[in-house]
């Protein structure tokens, strides 16, 4: 293996990290104001869905960014007066938005494209795939470090910067403090006359618009159109990675990374062949392909240490019994 | 009175759908989807040949998952629907098991072979057309090295890229050809993402031609060749079209012909195993004027020769399926 092929694996790694990096953040905020949100799929898949139509009908990128956004807090919307408003159970809630996801961007795919689900193709309206390499005239081929660093589309940015900001944002303002507070005591929140219900619908509508990146970052990015069931389980492997990072944003970069690194290298090699250092094994591309799942059970399964998650987490807030 | 009127209308109605429900042909289409530009939009297109000629009309269902096999076949032949067309492998067990509860239904499976009475098993020599764009690929490729892009890892698509990897070894003996498969279950057949990725990491690795053996996620691999401004190779249906000027060709699997032989032969549904040749028209190469000027006279010639030279006989091109080996290619 030499320098090219690990620069282009670790250039894979950013591009497969970010979906999951913006959905483990969105996560992050739902979780840590004591919203648990298995709806980050369904949320991702409905913003893939509404961005890649949207940039279809009007040729614009940044139509279809609002539009999946929308698309996303919608659900949001849903997902917060069921859980938040109405007190109702959050993971089932959140089971519902990903069904409901699932089935309506095919519907409404079929009925309005008559593709069977898909989305047609963008030309105009997807998103620059290299826009700093353009800006610059350099030809990302020719360097490939540059291009490890600069060849990237907008949101690979914005999910990176996402990570200090959210640090910041949780630990340095008065927002995050009463944000972390309400997941882990929301009756003191309450006492200290800070609305719950207002700091826990603030934070789903973040985990929105994260969502809503992380799906457009899928649709119009990564591909050119919407296709069915195209997260994949992102949405879950997103929340694998928010308990390894014990729910803290600078450990989620790194399990992101992880998560995505995995992949990287289970699309560049099929088998893994040993032998070349000197063990007479060779690694079945079905092992490569699994790895992410298998890493994700033993994560789960405690390796990691103790994650305690917020201690509020699941739970309505009930102001008088 | 119009109440009864809109009652009576509606009963004559069911009664004529019923009457032509009798003798509609049904075609399932695999996990793919029907619109996945590709094997399962060539059967779509067969269909609607055979609608549009003879003014019939036919039933169709999508599979979106492998516990609906069964319930679906089972559902249109208690319809009434006959022959019942369905479009790819993972249907053979089910059609086997089902198949001799309809004995009055005529059955036809697309690259499969299932042993029943009442079933026409139509498969495909892919890798004779595979050699074919193998040995374009070959002539085209200016850094000696091309790829292949499966989609779910099962035998048949092995034969895609064994006769490929022929074809590429034919044109050029040197050549260096990565092989990459997207996955090893049904959703390999629609992760255009992944795809893009492999060919983006297989353009890393020197690729200049990626040939797209998998389904929907070919549509991935054919974009990001496109970006990565190299050739690529589509399949079954003729996607030149998809990116001018980038599609050098399209291995054509005529399942269109297939789905419109069936249909057209209907409920007298000739059954036992049909092979669709090179020699038989049932695989090829696509030209036409989006490739025309990406495929130079000198590759033309020679890929004819070649195409001339499997019909007689004079260029034997191995089928991985036969002995589950490769010569010239590992998996």
């Amino acid at each position: 293996m030499d320098l090219i092929a690990i620069l282009q694996i670790l250039e894979s790694t950013i591009r497969m990290s970010t979906p999951l990096l913006f959905a483990c953040l969105a996560g992050l905020y739902s979780e840590r104001a004591g919203v648990f949100d298995i709806g980050l799929e369904g949320k991702m898949l409905a913003a893939a869905f509404a961005g890649a139509a949207a940039a279809a009908v009007t040729g614009s990128a940044l139509a279809g960014v609002l539009a999946g956004i929308g698309a996303a807090l919608i659900l949001a919307a849903v997902h917060g007066l069921a859980s938040i408003t109405f007190r109702g159970n959050q993971l089932i809630s959140g089971v519902a938005i990903n069904f409901f996801a699932s089935g309506l961007t095919i519907v409404l795919g079929a009925a309005w494209f008559g593709q069977g689900g898909q989305t047609p193709a963008l030309s105009e309206g997807r998103l620059a795939q290299t826009p700093i390499l353009d800006l610059f005239g350099i030809d990302g081929h020719a360097h490939p470090v540059l291009e490890l660093f600069l060849g990237h589309g907008i949101l690979v940015y914005v999910a990176l910067l996402a990570v200090p900001f959210t640090w910041w944002l949780l630990y340095r303002t008065r927002f995050g403090l009463r944000l972390r507070a309400v997941g882990e005591n929301p009756a003191a929140v309450d006492t200290a006359g800070v609305s719950v219900v207002r700091l826990r619908y603030a934070a789903v509508g973040i985990t929105a618009v994260l969502c809503g990146l992380a799906g457009v970052y899928m649709s119009m990015g990564l591909n050119t159109s919407f296709q069915r069931e195209m997260t994949a389980g992102r949405g879950y492997i997103a929340l694998a990675a928010l308990i390894f990072a014990k729910w803290k944003p600078v450990p989620a970069l790194w399990a992101c990374l992880l998560f995505g690194f995995l992949d990287a290298i289970s699309i560049r090699f099929q088998n893994i062949d040993l032998n070349g250092i000197g063990i007479p094994v060779v690694i079945p591309g079905q092992f490569t392909n699994a790895l992410p799942f298998i890493l994700t059970v033993i994560i789960l399964a405690g390796f990691v240490g103790k994650a305690i998650p917020p201690r509020a987490g699941g739970e309505p807030y009930v102001k008088e019994r | 009175m119009t109440l009864m009127k809109s009652l009576l209308g509606a009963s004559a109605l069911m009664a004529l759908t019923t009457v032509s429900a009798l003798a509609e042909p049904a075609i399932i289409y695999d996990v793919g989807g029907k619109n996945d530009k590709s094997f399962n939009e060539a059967a779509f297109n067969g269909a609607t040949k055979w609608a549009t000629e003879t003014g019939g009309t036919f039933k169709e269902l999508e599979m979106q998952n492998e516990a609906q096999r069964e319930q679906a076949l089972r559902q249109l032949a208690e319809s009434g629907a006959n022959p019942i067309v369905m479009t790819g492998f993972a249907f053979g067990d089910t059609l086997n098991a089902v198949a001799a509860d309809y004995p009055e239904t005529k059955f036809a499976i697309i690259d499969m072979v299932v042993d029943q009475p009442n079933v026409k098993s139509v498969v495909f020599t892919e890798e004779q057309g595979s050699y074919l764009v193998g040995l374009m690929a070959g002539l085209a490729s200016k850094t000696g090295t091309v790829g292949f892009i499966g989609g779910m890892d099962i035998p048949l698509i092995r034969k895609f890229g064994c006769g490929y990897a022929q074809g590429v070894m034919a044109a050029n003996p040197a050549a260096k050809v990565v092989l990459n498969m997207t996955g090893t279950d049904g959703s390999a057949w629609n992760n255009p993402v992944k795809g893009a990725e492999i060919a983006k990491s297989q353009q890393s690795q020197g690729a200049d031609v990626i040939y797209a053996a998998a389904g929907a996620t070919g549509v991935g691999v054919l974009q990001a060749a496109a970006d990565l401004k190299i050739l690529s190779i589509g399949v079954d249906s003729n996607q030149n079209y998809m990116h001018p000027g980038s599609v050098l060709t399209s291995m054509l699997k005529r399942v269109d012909n297939a789905v419109y032989e069936a249909f057209k032969e209907g409920a007298d549904l000739k059954t036992g195993i049909n092979v669709m040749d090179l020699a038989a028209g049932g695989v090829d190469y696509a030209m036409d004027e989006n490739n025309a000027p990406l495929v130079t006279d000198d590759m033309k010639a020679k890929v004819e020769a070649a195409k001339a030279g499997i019909i007689d006989g004079s260029i034997k091109v191995h089928d991985y399926m036969s002995d589950n080996t490769c010569p010239a290619a590992t998996f």
